[in-house]
C-alpha cells in the first residue's frame, strides 16, 4: 500500500479530493447545457409539429429503451455500492460492484446496438436508410435526426464512462483506492450518475412522444 | 449629396425623418457623456500627475453615494433612449395596410419586385411619392436583407416565411437598395434602385409596362392548374374551407388556436396543410412543398387576397 | 534559450530545459507561454487577413476576387474570435498570474491545463486545414441556410474546428473556477481578491455555461451538411432563425468573454500607476458579475431585423440597456480612480487609459445600436463593425498589451524598453481611431458589412480607414521587436519593479517553479496604495517591498 501525497498545489489529500469533485460538478454543468441545447431544439420542433413527431415516434422501439432505463438505473445503484465498499475498505466488494456496473453498461450498449439495427430495418435512419411516411412529412425526419444525434452522443459518453470504470479497476488492483482517499472513484461515480440522468431525460423524448 | 466626401445620407421618407431625430439625439447624449469622461480623465491626469502639488488627502471612503448617483443618472438617460427607440421601432415594424402593396422576392443575387397589377421589375422599384407602400418580402434561397438607406428601413428576407416592411417616400428621386445579409459571392452587387415618382408619372409608368394580366389573375390560373379549385372552388363537393374573404379574418384551427389569416398564414396552409388544418375539416389537403416556387406562391396569395366577400 | 536565461537565477524558466519538460509540463507558467506562442501565431494569421481586407477596400472595386475577399473576412472573424480574442487574456496572463495572485502553487488541475493547450492546437490544425484547402465564405456567424445548403467550401471542417476549440475554452474555464474557489491562500477572502482574479472568475463562469451551446449549434450545422438532413432547412420543417437564436445565445456572452478579463487587467493597471485604491472595489466586483449574468439575456439584439416578434425585440433591447449599466459604472469608477492619485504614464498605464476611452466610445455606440429603431438602419452595416472593433480591439487588445507589458518583468525577469513601449501604445491609439472612427460614418451612410465593392462616393472614408490600419499594423508589430530584444538585452527585473501590492510581486521575477517558497498568508485587502507618499502594503502584509 503506497502512501499517497497530495499534489504540490494542495495542502491536504482531502482538499485535493473535494476539489476534484467540485471539478466534476462543474463539468457536469457544462454537459447539461450541451445536451440541454439539443433537447431544447427537439422541443422547439416537437411543439411546432406535434402530429408529425407523434407519427415518427411510433417507430421507436419501446422495449429497448425501457430495458435500457432499467439497466442504467441499476448500474447507478451498483456504482454507489462500489463507492460504499471503498469507504469501508472492502476491496473485493469494491471490485465486484465495479465489474457489475461495467457489465450493465456494456449490456446497455448491446441493447442500443440491437435497437439501431431494428431502426435500420424500419427505414428510420436519416440519410442512410430513411423512408418518409406520408403522415410524418416533412418534419418527422427531424425526430429521427434528433434520435441519431442524441443516442450516439449518449453512447459515446457512456463508453467514456466505461473506460473510466476500467481505469478505476486498474487503480484498485494497484491498491490506490483506500478509505483514506477514494476521491477518484467518487468523481467517476458522479460522472456515471450524470450519464444515467441524461438517459432518463432522453427516454421520454424518444419513447413516450404521442403515447400518452 | 454628390460631394467628394459624404457625411450624411439622404433622407427621403417619413421613416427616415423619425429615425434621424432619434439618432441625432442619441449622438448628442453620447457625445456629452464622452466629453465628460474625456474631460475628467484629462483634467485628473494633469492635476494628479506624479510630482504635482495637488492635495491627495481625504480619499473618498464611502464611494456608494457617488456610485448610486451616477448609476441612477445613467439608468434614467438610458431608459429614455430605450423607450423612444422602442416606440419608433414598433411604428417602423408594424406594417399598415398601405396604399400600395408590392411583393419582393430576393434570390441570389437579385431582387424581383411584382406589382399587384402584374408589372414586374428586377433590381428596381417604382413607387409613387407620399403614398404608404407595403412590401411583402420573401426569399427563394438564403437569408437576404432588404435595405433602403435613404428611408432608414431594413428587414431580412428569410426563406420559408414572409416578412413585411413599409415606407412612405417624401421626395421624388432615385435611392439605393442594398442587400445587407451575406448571401454568397455577389452579395455586394445585389443592389437596386427605388424610383420615387409623382403619382401621375407613376400611373403612366404602370400603364407603360404593357402587362396583360394582374398578379391575382395569374394566381387564378395557377389556382386552377394545381387543382386548388377542385376542393376550394364554389362548386366543389369536397368539404374544404371557402377562401372567399378569408384574408384578414380570424381562422380557428383544429388544435384549438386561432390565427389571423395574413400572407404568412396563407403560405403556411399551402405548404404545411396538416399543421394548419382548420377546425371542423378533415386533414386531407395535399401539401405543395417543393412544387411551388416563391413567385407562384406570391401570385396565388395575391389571388386569394382578391377574393373579397 | 541559454542566452536568454544566462545570468538569471533558478526559476520556472531555467529549472529544466528539455523539449519534453516544456511539452509535457504541468507548470501553469510554462503552459501560459505555450499558449502565448499559439495565440500570437493566430493573431498574425487574422492580422494578415485584416491587412488584405483593408488593402482591398481602399478602392471601390478592390484587388481580390469576390470569392477570395469573402473568404478573407470569414477567416479574419473565425481566427480572431476563437483563436485569439477568447483565449488571449485567460490562457496567457490568466494562466500565469492567477495562481500567483491568489497565493497558490499551481492551478487545481494542471494536466487539464496542458490538455487544453493541445486541444487548442488540434482545433487550430483543423481550421488551418480548412483554410488551406480553400476556406469558407459564410462569415464567422455561419448563418443558415447559406452555410448548410449553399456555401461552397469546408464548412464541416471549420465548424469541427470551432467545436474542438470549445473544449479548450471549457477546460480553461473549469480550471479557473475551481482554482479560485478552492486554492486561495489562507486569508485571501473573496473580497480581498484582486480585480483581475474577479475578471477571470466571471469570464470562466460565462465560458462554462455558454460554450456548450455553441458546441451543439455547430454540431447541428455540421450534421445537416454531412447527413443531408433539414435541421435548419425551411423546406423540410427546419427553421433558419432557430440557428440564429442558438448561435447568438453563445456568441453574445462570447463577446463578454472577450471583455471581462480585459476589464480585470485594466483595474490592476490603473490602481498601480495611480498609486491609490481603486474607486468602489465592491461595486467593481458586482459590476463584473452582473455583466456576466445579464450577458445571457440579450442575444436577441443581433436579430432585431431578422424576423423575430417585435415585442421580444423590445424586451431584448431593454435587457441590452441594462447590461450597459454595470459597464458604465466601471468606466465612471476608473475615471474616479484617477482622482487624488499620483499618476505616472508608463506604457501599461497608457494602454489602460486608451482602453477606458476606446471602451467608452464602443460602449456608447453599443447603446445606439441597442436602440431598436436605430438598429433597423444600422444592423449589418459598418456602424456595427466599428462598434465591436472599438470594444474588442480598442478594448481587449489594448488591455492585453497593457497587461503583457505590466507583467512582462514578472514573466521574463526582464524590463522592456519604456520609450519604445510608450511609442507603440500611442501609435496604437492613433492608428486605431483612424481605422475605425470613419466606419461609424460609413455605417450611417448605409455601407453594409461583408461587401467586396462599394459605391465610389464612400471611398474617402475607406481610404482613411485603410491608412489607419497601416499605422495600427506597425503599432502591433513594434512590441514583437522590442519585447523580443528585451529577452536578450533587457535590464534584469527586481521582484517588484512597479511597487505593486499583488501577491505575484512577492516572489522573484521570474518566479520559481512552484511560485512561492512558502504558501503566503494574506493579511491585507487589494490595492493598499497611499498616493501621498507612494507607499503601499502588499497583500501578504509586506510594507513598501
Amino acid at each position: 500500500m503506497r502512501s499517497l501525497q497530495p499534489e504540490i498545489q494542495y495542502a491536504t489529500l482531502s482538499q485535493q479530493g473535494e476539489t476534484a469533485q467540485l471539478g466534476m460538478w462543474v463539468f457536469i454543468a457544462t454537459e447539461t447545457l450541451f445536451f440541454g441545447a439539443l433537447i431544447f431544439t427537439y422541443f422547439i420542433y416537437r411543439d411546432a409539429y406535434p402530429k408529425e413527431f407523434a407519427e415518427a415516434g411510433k417507430d421507436a422501439v419501446l422495449w429497448c429503451g425501457s430495458v435500457n432505463v432499467g439497466l442504467l438505473l441499476t448500474s447507478s445503484l451498483t456504482m454507489v455500492l462500489a463507492i460504499d465498499a471503498a469507504a469501508d475498505g472492502r476491496r473485493r466488494h469494491l471490485k465486484n460492484w465495479l465489474l457489475a456496473t461495467a457489465g450493465l453498461g456494456i449490456a446497455f450498449v448491446c441493447v442500443k446496438g440491437v435497437e439501431w439495427c431494428l431502426d435500420f430495418a424500419h427505414h428510420d435512419v436519416p440519410s442512410i436508410n430513411f423512408i418518409m411516411k406520408p403522415a410524418e412529412a416533412p418534419a418527422g425526419e427531424l425526430f429521427w435526426v434528433f434520435y441519431f444525434i442524441a443516442t450516439p452522443l449518449h453512447a459515446l459518453h457512456l463508453l467514456i464512462g466505461l473506460g473510466l470504470i476500467l481505469y478505476m479497476l486498474w487503480r484498485v488492483r494497484r491498491g490506490d483506492l483506500t478509505p483514506a482517499y477514494y476521491a477518484p472513484l467518487e468523481v467517476v461515480g458522479l460522472y456515471w450518475s450524470f450519464v444515467d440522468t441524461v438517459w432518463i431525460f432522453l427516454y421520454p423524448c424518444i419513447y413516450l412522444v404521442g403515447r400518452s | 449629396m454628390d460631394h467628394w466626401i459624404q457625411f450624411w445620407p439622404r433622407t427621403a421618407a417619413v421613416n427616415g425623418e423619425v429615425v434621424n431625430a432619434l439618432y441625432i439625439a442619441e449622438l448628442a447624449v453620447c457625445g456629452l457623456i464622452l466629453m465628460t469622461v474625456v474631460g475628467l480623465m484629462f483634467s485628473f491626469c494633469v492635476r494628479y500627475r506624479a510630482g504635482s502639488t495637488a492635495s491627495r488627502a481625504n480619499l473618498t471612503e464611502k464611494t456608494w453615494h457617488w456610485e448610486i448617483g451616477w448609476t441612477t443618472a445613467t439608468l434614467v438617460l438610458l431608459l429614455i433612449g430605450f423607450v423612444w427607440g422602442a416606440a419608433v421601432y414598433i411604428w417602423l415594424y408594424k406594417s399598415p395596410l398601405g396604399d400600395l402593396e408590392v411583393y419582393v422576392v430576393g434570390k441570389q443575387w437579385m431582387w424581383k419586385m411584382e406589382h399587384p397589377g402584374g408589372q414586374r421589375e428586377i433590381d428596381a422599384l417604382h413607387v409613387p411619392v407620399d403614398k404608404t407602400v407595403r412590401l411583402l418580402l420573401a426569399s427563394q434561397d438564403v437569408i437576404h436583407s432588404f435595405f433602403i438607406p435613404a428611408f432608414r428601413i431594413k428587414h431580412d428576407a428569410v426563406p420559408g416565411q414572409y416578412e413585411t416592411v413599409w415606407f412612405k417616400a417624401t421626395k421624388p428621386g432615385t435611392y439605393l437598395i442594398e442587400c445587407s445579409e451575406f448571401c454568397g459571392t455577389e452579395h455586394a452587387h445585389m443592389k437596386g434602385e427605388v424610383v420615387v415618382m409623382e403619382p401621375a408619372a407613376f400611373a403612366l409608368w404602370l400603364r407603360d409596362q404593357g402587362v396583360r394580366e394582374s398578379l391575382a389573375q395569374e394566381g387564378e390560373a395557377l389556382f386552377r392548374e394545381h387543382g386548388c379549385s377542385g376542393c376550394h372552388g364554389e362548386n366543389s363537393t369536397v368539404h374544404a374551407p371557402s377562401l372567399v374573404g378569408v384574408y384578414g379574418g380570424i381562422v380557428h384551427l383544429q388544435d384549438g388556436s386561432a390565427v389571423r389569416a395574413d400572407e404568412r398564414y396563407l403560405r403556411d396552409c399551402i405548404l404545411l396543410p396538416r399543421t394548419f388544418t382548420v377546425a371542423g375539416y378533415p386533414p386531407v389537403m395535399p401539401d405543395f412543398s417543393g412544387q411551388l416556387g416563391e413567385d407562384d406562391l406570391v401570385k396565388l396569395i395575391a389571388y386569394i387576397k382578391s377574393l373579397a366577400r | 534559450m541559454a542566452t536568454i536565461t544566462a545570468g538569471l537565477p533558478t526559476s520556472y524558466v531555467t529549472s529544466e530545459n528539455t523539449i519534453s519538460s516544456w511539452l509535457l509540463t504541468k507548470d501553469h507558467k510554462r503552459i501560459a507561454l505555450l499558449f502565448f506562442a499559439s495565440i500570437t501565431f493566430f493573431f498574425f494569421i487574422g492580422g494578415i487577413a485584416a491587412t488584405l481586407i483593408r488593402m482591398h477596400l481602399a478602392t471601390p472595386e478592390g484587388l481580390l476576387q469576390p470569392d477570395i475577399y469573402n473568404r478573407m473576412f470569414t477567416m479574419h472573424g473565425i481566427v480572431m474570435v476563437w483563436f485569439f480574442l477568447i483565449p488571449s487574456i485567460p490562457t496567457t496572463l490568466g494562466n500565469f498570474i492567477i495562481p500567483l495572485a491568489i497565493g497558490a502553487h499551481d492551478l487545481a488541475f494542471p494536466r487539464i491545463n496542458l490538455a487544453s493547450w493541445y486541444v487548442f492546437n488540434l482545433s487550430g490544425l483543423v481550421l488551418l486545414y480548412a483554410l488551406i484547402m480553400g476556406g469558407i465564405d459564410t462569415g464567422w456567424t455561419f448563418y443558415t441556410p447559406y452555410s448548410t445548403l449553399f456555401a461552397n467550401g469546408y464548412v464541416i471542417a471549420a465548424t469541427l474546428a470551432v467545436f474542438i476549440n470549445g473544449f479548450s475554452s471549457i477546460m480553461t474555464g473549469l480550471n479557473f473556477v475551481v482554482t479560485i474557489h478552492r486554492l486561495r491562500a489562507p486569508g485571501m477572502t473573496w473580497m480581498r481578491l484582486p480585480l483581475f482574479v474577479w475578471g477571470i472568475y466571471s469570464v470562466s463562469l460565462v465560458m462554462l455555461l455558454a460554450t456548450p451551446v455553441l458546441a451543439m449549434t455547430v454540431l447541428l450545422v455540421a450534421m445537416e451538411r454531412f447527413m443531408g438532413v433539414g435541421i435548419f432547412d425551411p423546406a423540410r420543417g427546419g427553421d433558419p432563425l432557430l440557428f440564429q437564436h442558438m448561435f447568438w445565445f453563445y456568441s453574445h456572452p462570447a463577446v463578454y468573454i472577450m471583455i471581462l478579463p480585459a476589464m480585470g487587467v485594466v483595474s490592476e493597471l490603473i490602481t498601480c500607476y495611480v498609486r491609490r485604491p481603486i474607486f468602489g472595489y465592491t461595486g467593481m466586483t458586482y459590476a463584473l458579475m452582473s455583466i456576466a449574468i445579464i450577458s445571457f439575456f440579450v442575444w436577441g439584439h443581433h436579430m432585431f431585423t431578422a424576423g423575430i416578434s417585435i415585442y421580444s425585440a423590445v424586451v431584448f433591447s431593454l435587457m441590452t440597456f441594462f447590461v450597459a449599466v454595470p459597464s458604465a459604472i466601471k468606466v465612471f469608477n476608473w475615471t474616479a480612480s484617477l482622482h487624488k492619485g499620483s499618476i505616472t504614464f508608463d506604457a501599461p498605464m497608457l494602454y489602460a487609459l486608451g482602453f477606458v476611452l476606446l471602451f467608452t466610445i464602443g460602449g456608447l455606440t453599443g447603446l445606439i445600436v441597442a436602440t431598436v429603431a436605430l438598429d433597423v438602419h444600422l444592423q449589418d452595416t459598418y456602424f456595427v463593425i466599428a462598434h465591436f472593433h472599438y470594444i474588442m480591439v480598442g478594448g481587449t487588445v489594448s488591455a492585453f498589451f497593457g497587461g503583457l507589458h505590466y507583467w512582462w518583468p514578472k514573466i521574463t525577469g526582464r524590463l522592456y524598453p519604456e520609450m519604445w513601449a510608450r511609442m507603440a501604445a500611442l501609435l496604437t491609439f492613433v492608428g486605431f481611431n483612424l481605422t475605425f472612427f470613419p466606419q461609424f460614418i460609413l455605417g450611417y451612410l448605409g455601407m453594409p458589412r461583408r461587401y467586396y465593392a462599394y459605391p465610389p462616393e464612400w471611398q474617402a472614408w475607406n481610404v482613411l480607414s485603410s491608412a489607419g490600419a497601416s499605422i495600427l499594423a506597425v503599432a502591433y508589430i513594434l512590441p514583437l521587436g522590442y519585447l523580443g530584444w528585451s529577452l536578450l538585452r533587457g535590464e534584469r527585473a527586481a521582484p517588484n519593479p512597479w511597487r505593486a501590492t499583488g501577491l505575484e510581486w512577492q516572489t522573484s521575477s521570474p518566479p520559481p517553479k512552484h511560485n512561492f517558497e512558502r504558501t503566503p498568508v494574506v493579511t491585507a485587502g487589494p490595492y493598499l496604495y497611499d498616493p501621498e507618499d507612494g507607499g503601499f502594503i502588499a497583500q501578504n502584509g509586506a510594507v513598501n517591498a
